[in-house]
Order: structure tokens, then C-alpha cells, then sequence
């Protein structure tokens, strides 16, 4: 049988690993941390049908195990080639094939340094409340309820001054999602969610933020904000521009959420250097062709899934986890 | 604060052999500073700095208001470097928060335009003959003292606590637009979080304060006050800031940049007379000092010595705070023990010679 290496044991890697199971190949996933799942363990629930990751992430699991498929954690991958890969305690790994599915990494919130995140108690992240959603206790950092709560998005997306010129596009639908959640949890709270442009890209998108607009009366503004400072009550001052009426706004809230963006995955870098790869000038790995080869890589028998590309939701990346794990199997069969 | 991104910002700060560089204002507004910075680096810590009646003003105040343009005050900056080469010095420091803006500005252009640094240079030697020498370093004093700071605590005769309690003081730390948020790498802490003032506050025992405005400009904004039809916006700034600060009780402000330390100070005495809010525990107005006021006091200067007594708002409650020794006689009384003169009485003046301004009456 024909072995083919998946590197990482996120959505993509696992649903990769078992096309090419079903395909007659021998897929091994290496995973960095010690468990399967990637980014999507510890979120809550996914937009925009509010299904449960633990549900699509449980499943993929289960069937990786009934498969049978061969799965090495904590194992980190320091380079890649289409015929072997490294791992960083200086293991090689032979193989007939590489799809890469290591993903993204999360926008670290602190270097948009005005916000205040780490510092101030009540400013915390998009994953930090999707944590707090997950283990059943959202509230502020004294334990109390929250009755005003700003979301801001675009926080590592779209902003040149942190060299993050790409859109992530998945934080507008996820401040959405989660503004709703918080209405349902919190109804008696004052919900604003801060924007540059709403993308509602995807299906059933677009509705659900007129119904988060006219059911659960979150507020939109169109501006982003400027910074965040402490009060002396405990609360999160918040200042920004109102750009649809042209004037600037100051309030406190109980709690400011980041909607932190998608960076490029930390090892894209060691991947186009050991591999003669290709990388976007956003960092993400550059696919061979847009249109025609969105999930081969420049080198022969190496493929992408998922995020490593690109920005992409739960859905898309499973796709994408099949369309390469079909281009690897085709590969290795003809090779 | 839980302040720790302070630390990834860094720069390098001289540890002796100073090229001094005055402000053009500081001299009128806080006329003992300069000199105790001198005094400090010379005799309390025994640093080589070098003033130089040379120099001249950096025309930043003419360059942010539109009067001098870019190639002029890149040539008078050329010359001031030059200058310090000539006198053997090569870590140019700065009294002024302005100034050093402009500074900065200047060697980033010429790093980023090369053309630029080329031009000036044949500038400078047709109009002076003089060789611009780049310097191996550029700091603002707050900067030095910044890095002195565990010497003078060393050398502490009086702590940033108050003597009758034992508590720390309450420290409103202002830090001057042009120091870091035009290059937050230029300061120390950046431009959010910056450090440089609340680290000499927190050597010295005293306890910082946040608070909702507190990275907001003290209004000065050079056309806010130089056009006089738009000094409202410079008072309603200070306002801002002095009414966010004020639940938090702060026993005094301290601030680097000339500007800061003077409307922060002065336009309390304004409001007062305006909207009859005075701030402060004692409704007396929140005292203001400079960086090298607060080092002086700390290192057991006179407060006279140091020129405290042509603050606005008066010192004394806060020297009291702090155990401070002072002659009330000597107050008014010039370095030569010539009388020079006093306010008139004053809501933000208390101290025990003066009667209290009651604007109702």
C-alpha cells in the first residue's frame, strides 16, 4: 500500500487521512499536540446552525479509530519533502506522498497592544469565550453577569500595522454567532458589535445576522475602536468612531470581546524552505493554480488542506480535505 | 496595572557622556529642572554630561506649525549633531519631549531616504562649514534618569510614600505624545503600556494609577494653544483628563514632556476660575511635577532649589505627604534670597501664607 503522510490531525488531516483510507492508501497523521482535533477543539459550537464541534469533531475521531488509521502525537514536524518527512526529534518518515493540513494560527490579541488584552481582566478573545461558552461559565472576571458587552472584529485581519493585509473571513460570522449566544445567555444585556465591513459570505450567513439584528437586537456599528482603558468600577472603556453618522462615541462595557483573526501557521516558513514551496505574501501556503490546482502544491506529490492555504470555516476545510486526499491517491496510484 | 509588555520595548540608553540639549520652554515654565538634571548626573550620580550654550532650539514648535519647513529643521538638527561631535560626545540627549520627537523623526527619515541624510549634509556645510557626525545614541532625559533609576533609589533620602501612613503614593504618570506615539519602539515601554515614568514611580516606592484617559494628550497640541481661538480645545482636553483622573484620588502628577507638565498644572488654576471644580484629596488642585522635580525631591533637594514654587498648584500638601523639610519664608525668595514676587491668592494656591481664593463669594 501507498503511504501517504498527513501533517496535522485537525479537521482537514482527519477527514484527508480517511479518504485515502477509503481510497486504498495508507494514511499516517502526525500530529503536533498529544490529541487530534486542531483548533477546534475546545470551541463550542459552529456557525451557522450552532451544531456543536464536539459533535463533527467526535465523529471524525470516531471514524479515524474505526479505520484503523495510524495517528503519531506530539510529533512536530520540523520539514517536509514529497517523498519523506522530518520530524523535529530529527525522525525521518518515508513516504509516497505528503498532504499538508497544519492549519493556521490564532492572531495573538496582544499585539494590538490599545486593547489591552492580558492586562485589562474583562478584554478577552473570541476563543477565550468560546472556551468560557464550552466549559458552561460566561461572566466577568468577578463572576458577576455582564449587562453591556462590545464585540470588535477585524482584531489581526485587515490591519497593515500589524502586517495582516488578509481578511480571515470567518470573525464576522463568528461575532454573530457569538453576540446571539450572548443575547440568549445574557437577554437583558446591551450586545454592540464593532465592524469595519460585514462579510456574510457563506450560507445562511447573511440571514443570520438580519436575525441577530431584528430577533436578538444586536447593535452594529461601523467603526472600529480605537482603545480600551480600565474604569474604576471595574468596567472596560471603549472609545471609537461611529462612521455612519460621522461622530465619535465613548462607553463602558462590562466586557470587550476580540474577534481574533487567522495568521498563517507558524511552521509555513520551514515548509517552503525544506520543500521548495510557495508562500503568499500573506504567509499561507500558495496553491499551484487558484482555480485548477487549489489543493496541489508547486512540487509534485506534495498537497494542501485546509487553512494552510488560506482562511476557510469548518465546512470548506473538510471539502478540501477530501479534494486533496483524492489529487494524493490519484498521485500515487500513477507514480 | 498588570504592565508587561514594557519589557519587549527596549532601546539602548548611555550609561555616561552626555550631549545635553535644552528645551526652549522648559526654562520659563519649570525653571529649576534643567539645572537639577545637571546637578543629578554631575554630583549625585557622577555622569560626564555636557551643556552646550552652542546649541540652539530644534524649531519643533515651528516645524509642527507649519512655519519651519522640513529641510530647515533637518539642517538645524544636522547642526546640533554636529556640535556634539565636536565636543567629543557622541549619545545626544534630549530635555525635550518635542525635541525628541523631532530627533527621532529626523534619523528615521534619513534611514528610510537616504537623499534625504545626503542633502542635509551639503546644507549643512554651505551654511556652517560644519560635518554631520550621526550619534551613537539618542535618548530622551527621561530616558537617563529612567535608567538611573535603582542609583538614585540607592541614594533615596525621601520615598514616593506617604510618611504618616506608610502607603505608597498615588502617581498619575503622563507621558508626552511626541515621546512614543509617533515610533512606539523610540520609548521605553511603547506607546500603550509606555514604562518610563512608571518605572522611576515604582523604584521609588510610590504605585501608578490607570485610569480611562489616561493616554490621552494633555491638549497642548501646539495649534490647540498657539492659535489663540482654539485654546478651548486644549483646556477641554486637561479637563478631560483631570475629571478621569480625579475619583482615583492621585496624590500627584508627574509628566516628561514640557508642555504636559505646564497645561496639566496651570489649566486646573483656569478651570477652577471657570467651573469652579478644583481637583485633588484636599480640593486644592492635584499637584504636577517634572521627572528631574520628582528625582530631586527624592534624591532630598530643596523644593525651592528645584523651582517648585512657580508651580501653579502649590506643592506643599504633597511635600507634607512625603516628610519633605521646607522653609514656607524662603518659598518666594530667588536663588540670591532676592524676594520675587508671589501669586495672587488662589482656589489651587493653600499654603499656609496665602489666603484661600473663594470664587462663590
Amino acid at each position: 500500500m501507498k503511504r501517504v503522510i498527513v501533517i496535522g490531525g485537525g479537521v482537514a488531516g482527519m477527514q484527508a487521512a480517511l479518504r485515502l483510507a477509503e481510497e486504498g492508501c495508507s494514511p499516517l497523521i502526525v500530529e503536533k499536540e498529544p490529541e487530534l482535533g486542531g483548533k477546534l477543539r475546545g470551541w463550542h459550537v459552529l456557525f451557522p446552525s450552532f451544531t456543536p464541534a464536539a459533535e463533527v469533531l467526535g465523529e471524525l475521531k470516531s471514524r479515524v479509530v474505526r479505520s484503523g488509521i495510524e495517528v503519531l502525537l506530539s510529533a512536530e514536524v520540523a520539514a517536509v519533502g514529497s517523498r519523506s518527512v522530518t520530524l523535529a526529534d530529527g525522525r525521518r518518515l518515508e513516504c509516497d506522498a505528503v498532504v499538508v493540513c497544519s492549519g493556521f494560527e490564532l492572531f495573538d490579541a496582544t499585539v494590538k497592544e490599545e486593547y489591552g488584552y492580558g492586562i485589562y481582566d474583562n478584554v478577552i478573545t473570541s476563543a477565550d469565550l468560546e472556551r468560557m461558552f464550552d466549559e458552561g461559565r460566561v461572566a466577568k472576571a468577578d463572576g458577576s453577569r455582564p449587562s453591556r458587552i462590545a464585540f470588535l472584529h477585524c482584531v489581526g485581519s485587515r490591519d497593515e500595522k500589524v502586517c495582516q493585509q488578509h481578511c480571515s473571513r470567518v470573525c464576522c460570522i463568528t461575532g454573530v454567532k457569538q453576540a446571539m449566544e450572548m443575547k440568549r445567555l445574557f437577554p437583558e444585556a446591551d450586545v454592540f458589535n464593532f465592524y469595519m465591513d460585514i462579510r456574510m459570505f457563506g450560507p445562511g450567513y447573511e440571514e443570520m445576522y438580519r436575525e441577530a439584528q431584528q430577533k436578538y437586537n444586536v447593535h452594529f456599528v461601523r467603526g472600529r475602536i480605537s482603545e480600551a482603558a480600565p474604569t474604576i468600577d471595574g468596567r472596560v472603556q471603549i472609545k471609537a468612531e461611529d462612521t455612519l453618522t460621522g461622530r465619535p462615541l465613548r462607553m463602558s462595557v462590562d466586557m470587550l470581546v476580540l474577534l481574533v483573526g487567522m495568521r498563517a501557521g507558524a511552521t509555513n516558513a520551514a515548509f517552503e524552505a525544506s520543500a521548495g514551496l510557495r508562500r503568499a505574501p500573506s504567509g499561507f501556503m500558495a496553491p499551484r493554480d487558484l482555480f485548477l490546482g487549489g489543493t496541489a502544491s508547486p512540487v509534485e506529490g506534495i498537497f494542501y488542506a485546509g487553512t494552510v492555504t488560506a482562511p476557510k470555516n469548518v465546512g470548506e476545510t473538510i471539502c478540501e480535505g477530501i479534494a486533496a486526499a483524492d489529487a494524493a491517491a490519484a498521485y500515487v496510484k500513477n507514480s | 496595572m498588570k504592565r508587561n509588555s514594557w519589557s519587549d520595548y527596549q532601546k539602548q540608553i548611555a550609561d555616561d557622556k552626555y550631549y545635553y540639549a535644552r528645551s526652549c520652554i522648559r526654562q520659563n515654565f519649570f525653571p529649576g529642572s534643567e539645572k537639577a538634571m545637571l546637578d543629578m548626573l554631575r554630583n549625585d550620580l557622577g555622569r560626564d554630561i555636557f551643556d552646550d550654550p552652542l546649541h540652539t532650539s530644534c524649531t519643533g514648535i515651528g516645524y509642527h506649525s507649519d512655519i519651519v519647513p522640513l529641510e530647515t529643521i533637518m539642517t538645524v538638527v544636522a547642526r546640533q549633531f554636529a556640535l556634539m561631535h565636536e565636543a567629543g560626545y557622541e549619545h545626544f540627549i534630549s530635555s525635550c519631549i518635542t525635541s525628541f520627537g523631532v530627533y527621532t523623526e529626523v534619523l528615521a527619515t534619513w534611514a528610510e531616504f537616504p537623499e534625504t541624510e545626503e542633502r542635509t549634509r551639503e546644507y549643512l556645510y554651505k551654511a556652517t562649514g560644519r560635518e554631520l557626525h550621526k550619534p551613537a545614541s539618542l535618548a530622551h532625559t527621561s530616558d537617563v534618569v529612567f535608567h538611573h533609576r535603582e542609583e538614585i533609589a540607592a541614594k533615596a533620602r525621601f520615598r514616593l510614600v506617604n510618611a504618616q501612613t506608610g502607603e505608597p503614593l498615588r502617581v498619575v504618570e503622563h507621558i508626552g505624545c511626541h515621546y512614543a506615539k509617533i515610533f512606539p519602539k523610540s520609548g521605553i515601554g511603547g506607546s500603550e503600556f509606555p514604562y518610563v515614568l512608571a518605572g522611576m514611580v515604582e523604584a521609588w516606592g510610590g504605585e501608578c494609577v490607570d485610569y480611562p484617559e489616561r493616554r490621552h494628550c494633555c491638549g497642548f497640541g501646539f495649534r490647540n494653544y498657539l492659535v489663540q481661538a482654539n485654546r478651548g480645545y486644549s483646556i477641554a482636553n486637561s479637563h478631560k483628563k483631570l475629571e478621569s483622573m480625579a475619583p482615583y484620588k492621585p496624590d500627584f502628577i508627574v509628566a516628561n514632556c514640557p508642555g504636559c507638565a505646564m497645561f496639566l498644572d496651570k489649566w486646573q488654576y483656569a478651570i477652577a476660575e471657570m467651573e469652579g471644580t478644583t481637583y485633588g484629596q484636599n480640593g486644592r488642585g492635584i499637584p504636577v511635577l517634572t521627572y528631574e522635580e520628582m528625582a530631586g525631591l527624592v534624591l532630598g533637594y530643596d523644593p525651592w532649589e528645584l523651582g517648585m514654587q512657580m508651580h501653579q498648584v502649590d506643592v506643599e500638601p504633597l511635600l507634607d505627604k512625603m516628610g519633605v523639610a521646607y522653609d514656607p519664608a524662603a518659598k518666594y525668595l530667588g536663588r540670591n534670597g532676592k524676594y520675587i514676587g508671589k501669586p495672587d491668592s488662589a482656589v489651587v494656591n493653600c499654603s499656609a501664607q496665602d489666603t484661600i481664593y473663594d470664587m462663590k463669594r
